[in-house]
């Protein structure tokens, strides 16, 4: 027995040393979202105490001892309507409030960076434009704001920083969007948070916020020599899709340049707007996204290329847009490493060398 | 003449005896119980089958709690994990508390609160319980034979193409249980509008019966969208149809938005039930009318009606519109505003009572702090914003227990301790039971509030292992399960040596209102002697006393 009361005391030091509620604030939205979700345990706190006050004088003072003959009571509209009224009112202000955060979370800023997320049985494959891949872990820079473009390979997995606040499912064939700006350096946890088979409780990584200058650094020692949009080249390359999408005058396929973010009008009539979603399917599933003009003599590359083939594609494509190269430019260009500084990822060869570094797990 | 007496009037020892003739001596032998076509019969079985389930879903969840005492997953392999959790799931769910009061207790009390003498469909009722044991008996084979580890909820493609376990005959037993309780829900509702005595009127039924009617059409018009989408899965997973596969052109989120419009209602017709236990056991502990009786019974047509529209948001973050996501999260404040009139109803129901602690008293009490917390914590993932953070972690495990244990497990007790003596015959051991009582709650509550913390720290649900730093909080919680288990097992015991040694109960120790109660326990297989009629209101105390005055007289008078 003499064993068990210092194990025992060891665990109740360590409880209450280590007693955090809640997770590190860690994003420009984490603040944000605890000031809500204080405001709803306060409430929380506040009902559940008059409930409790009630239910317990009620019991002493009516008790059967003190109170023997029961007064019959109907029930009363003033009471009734201001219990439905002010818990209304309460749950009406959480409903605004809580619409705004989610309204932020969801809406990325327009200068945010992308940085590309496949999930996939079990793990998370982080995509850096500049070619930089990572395994189970996500570097980013603190104070830039930072979007995600999350898809999945195979099944629902969601892509969860509880010290950001932020999660998202990343959903097969469908490209979601999350965004936070971290402002504090450090390591972090990340968790597939949606049940997705076998190893679910294993598809848990790192996040490392780390300054600008460490992040530059990481930038340039992880890079795998190509960008992600040489990589789509490459890919476009090898796939022959040049064979019909090269600008010619006599092409069977239509021009790629600035076709990204453009209008498109379908061969069956429809308007689309070319972005990530309706590139994805044009690749995967072409016959039903012709564009007016072209014959539908595509093939399908529908279990040809992987998700990260498409996302590497994808960039390629937006590459070619000049709009998105400056974008790209500004948003980043204080972050690229000096070599590439003013680098378009795709118009310029590499400098940087190094051998690739994946999945850099911290410990 | 009652008031000044202890609520509990059992009849003098020494002359009280069991009623010869009563539904349980009425027919003898083991046929006779299954082929029988007693609503009351029908309730027993479904009692004793449901606590089997309870107690392998139970058990399941003990294993659950044992793995988590450590951060690694070292007392079984992630894929045993992975079934235990999704079996605890499908059994508690489906075989547990969707017919957990309403095919015990109300399957009981409906029509003798009513004043008939079964339900309207006797024979559908008896095949509800066929079907429920053989969708249950399919569910422990599939678990012997391998398992299932989809998660409860089937989630598509892991269920359609990435799983080779048993997803096909767990979603068979899942579809056929869904028939049990249609049918359950459509005979309560035939019976609620074809049965009722002369004078029972909509709105002198008690609130029991108002919270079964609206479960039932919940049961009646939801579990059909649920069986379309099993079958959708059944077809994707062997003919490939492909309606929820993106590579040939589907949508994997249509299965959740099918799946959720049945298990979102399915939760408040898990509920509903228990709130009607608690109307009743508030109403007669505290002597008095329920508070705001409409109010009430109207609270329960509302969570029904809005409940249907809520679904979608059990999918904030899974790339429904923003658009969307702010309709459901607005429907998801409407729908809690009645459950709140509930709360506050029963508390000013013991406003100028005459109140008495009996054991369902000590449930009902428990039932309205956790059903407050659950449902607060229920805003908490209706208010968009903070759902982000908090959905798919074990703050949404812990706001659903706490609704479903904390909630409904508790009216269940409080229902099964109710009418225990009108069941049986027999009074259940009182200060043991209020024993039992407050263990689980303690035992409840160490449980589950330490995982509304790992929740906030974002600690994701049916993980097998997880980061260290979360292990103290898992010990807690797994400290107070084995509390909680001792909580449950009490009942068992004392239950089943209550059946032989229990004091006789007489007709009704509560001294309640309910038609039920002006009979004798247990009652006769035709329920009444001679048609009741409902001359008074709901929960009318003074009209049980000058009953009572008039029956002593005429006891007086006859003997003189």
């Amino acid at each position: 027995m003499s064993h068990i009361s210092p194990v025992i005391w060891q665990f109740l030091v360590k409880w209450l040393t280590n007693s955090a509620l809640f997770p590190p604030e860690a994003s420009r939205l984490a603040p944000q979202m605890d000031a809500l979700l204080f405001f709803l345990i306060l409430v929380s706190l506040i009902g559940l105490t008059i409930v409790v006050l009630l239910v317990v004088s009620f019991s002493i003072l009516y008790s059967k001892k003190r109170h023997p003959v029961a007064v019959q009571v109907e029930g009363s509209t003033l009471l009734e309507a201001t219990w439905t009224i002010i818990p209304l009112g309460l749950f009406l202000v959480m409903f605004v409030w809580g619409a705004l955060i989610y309204f932020r979370v969801f809406t990325p800023p327009a200068n945010a960076m992308n940085i590309y997320v496949v999930g996939k049985q079990w793990m998370w494959k982080a995509e850096h434009p500049g070619g930089q891949h990572e395994i189970n872990s996500l570097h980013v820079p603190m104070g830039k704001a930072v979007q995600l473009t999350l898809i999945s390979q195979d099944v629902f997995h969601s892509f969860s920083i509880p010290a950001f606040r932020v999660k998202r499912e990343a959903i097969p064939g469908r490209y979601t969007t999350v965004w936070f700006e971290a402002t504090v350096p450090g390591t972090y946890h990340l968790f597939c948070t949606q049940y997705c088979g076998t190893n679910h409780s294993q598809m848990i990584g790192d996040v490392v916020v780390m300054t600008p200058e460490d992040y530059r650094k990481w930038l340039a020692e992880s890079t795998s020599g190509m960008s992600l949009a040489q990589n789509g080249e490459r890919l476009f390359a090898s796939l022959s899709c040049a064979a019909c999408h090269n600008a010619r005058p006599d092409a069977r396929g239509p021009s790629l340049a600035n076709v990204y973010g453009s209008k498109l009008t379908l061969s069956n009539g429809g308007a689309v707007t070319a972005d990530d979603a309706y590139l994805r399917e044009a690749i995967l599933n072409p016959s039903q996204h012709v564009t007016q003009g072209y014959a539908p003599i595509m093939p399908t590359y529908q279990g040809q290329i992987s998700e990260e083939g498409v996302i590497a594609l994808l960039e390629y494509i937006k590459n070619l847009n000049s709009d998105y190269r400056v974008q790209q430019t500004l948003t980043t260009t204080d972050l690229l490493p000096e070599s590439e500084g003013k680098a378009a990822p795709a118009a310029q060869k590499s400098a940087g060398q190094g051998p690739a570094t994946q999945g850099k797990v911290k410990p | 003449m009652s008031s000044s007496a202890t609520i509990v009037r059992l009849p003098d020892q020494s002359t009280a005896r069991i009623p010869k003739l009563n539904y349980l001596s009425k027919e003898n032998g083991i046929l006779s119980w299954l082929l029988t076509g007693d609503h009351k019969r029908i309730a027993i079985l479904y009692l004793i089958s449901i606590t089997f389930f309870f107690f392998i879903g139970g058990a399941l969840a003990g294993l659950i709690r044992l793995e988590l005492l450590t951060p690694q997953s070292d007392l079984m392999a992630t894929d045993t994990y992975n079934k235990v959790f999704t079996m605890h799931g499908i059994i508690m769910i489906f075989f547990f508390l969707v017919p957990s009061v309403p095919a015990t207790l109300g399957n009981f009390f409906i029509p003798m609160m009513l004043g008939a003498k079964d339900l309207a469909l006797p024979k559908v009722n008896l095949l509800s319980w066929y079907l429920y044991m053989g969708a249950g008996i399919l569910a422990l084979y599939t678990m012997m034979t391998g398992g299932v580890d989809t998660g409860w909820t089937f989630t598509t493609p892991l269920s359609t193409h990435y799983v080779n376990t048993n997803v096909l005959t767990t979603g068979l037993a899942v579809f056929i249980a869904g028939f049990s309780s249609i049918f359950t829900g459509l005979n309560f509702i035939v019976t609620i509008h074809k049965m009722r005595a002369p004078g029972m009127t909509w709105f002198r039924m008690p609130l029991f019966v108002w919270a079964h009617y609206a479960a039932s059409i919940l049961m009646v018009l939801g579990t059909p969208v649920l069986a379309i989408a099993i079958v959708l899965v059944a077809l994707e997973r062997t003919i490939g149809i492909g309606v929820f596969d993106p590579t040939k052109g589907g949508d994997p989120l249509l299965f959740q938005h099918l799946f959720w419009f049945y298990s979102h209602p399915a939760v408040y017709i898990m509920i509903l039930p228990g709130m009607g236990v608690i109307s009743e056991v508030i109403s007669t502990f505290s002597r008095k009318r329920v508070f705001g009786y409409t109010a009430v019974a109207f609270s329960s047509v509302a969570i029904a009606v809005f409940g249907f529209f809520v679904w979608a948001h059990h999918m904030f973050i899974m790339g429904i519109s923003n658009y969307s996501t702010l309709v459901f999260s607005l429907l998801t404040m409407l729908v809690a505003v009645p459950s709140a009139i509930k709360i506050f109803n029963w508390t000013f129901t013991l406003y100028k009572g005459s109140i008495t602690f009996e054991t369902p008293m000590l449930y009902a009490f428990g039932f309205m702090g956790l059903f407050t917390i659950g449902g607060m914590t229920g805003v908490f993932l209706g208010t968009s914003g903070t759902d982000i953070h908090l959905t798919e972690t074990y703050f949404i495990v812990a706001h659903f227990h706490f609704v479903m244990v904390g909630g409904m497990l508790m009216a269940f007790l409080a229902g099964i301790h109710f009418w225990w003596p009108k069941m049986t015959g027999r009074m259940y051991p009182e200060k043991i039971s209020q024993l039992a009582a407050v263990v689980t709650f303690i035992g409840f509550n160490l449980t589950f509030f330490p995982q509304f913390i790992l929740g906030t720290l974002g600690m994701p649900r049916r993980y097998a292992s997880y980061p260290p730093e979360f292990q103290i909080l898992n010990v807690f919680s797994t400290a107070g399960a084995s509390i909680l288990g001792v909580g449950y097992l009490l009942p068992v015991l004392y239950l089943t040596w209550s059946l032989k040694y229990g004091e006789i109960a007489g007709n009704n120790p509560w001294q309640a209102t309910g038609l039920e109660w002006q009979t004798q326990s247990p009652p006769l297989t035709e329920n009444f002697t001679e048609m009741p009629i409902m001359d008074h209101e709901a929960y009318d105390y003074e009209w049980l006393e000058n009953q009572q005055a008039l029956q002593k007289e005429a006891e007086v008078t006859s003997a003189g």
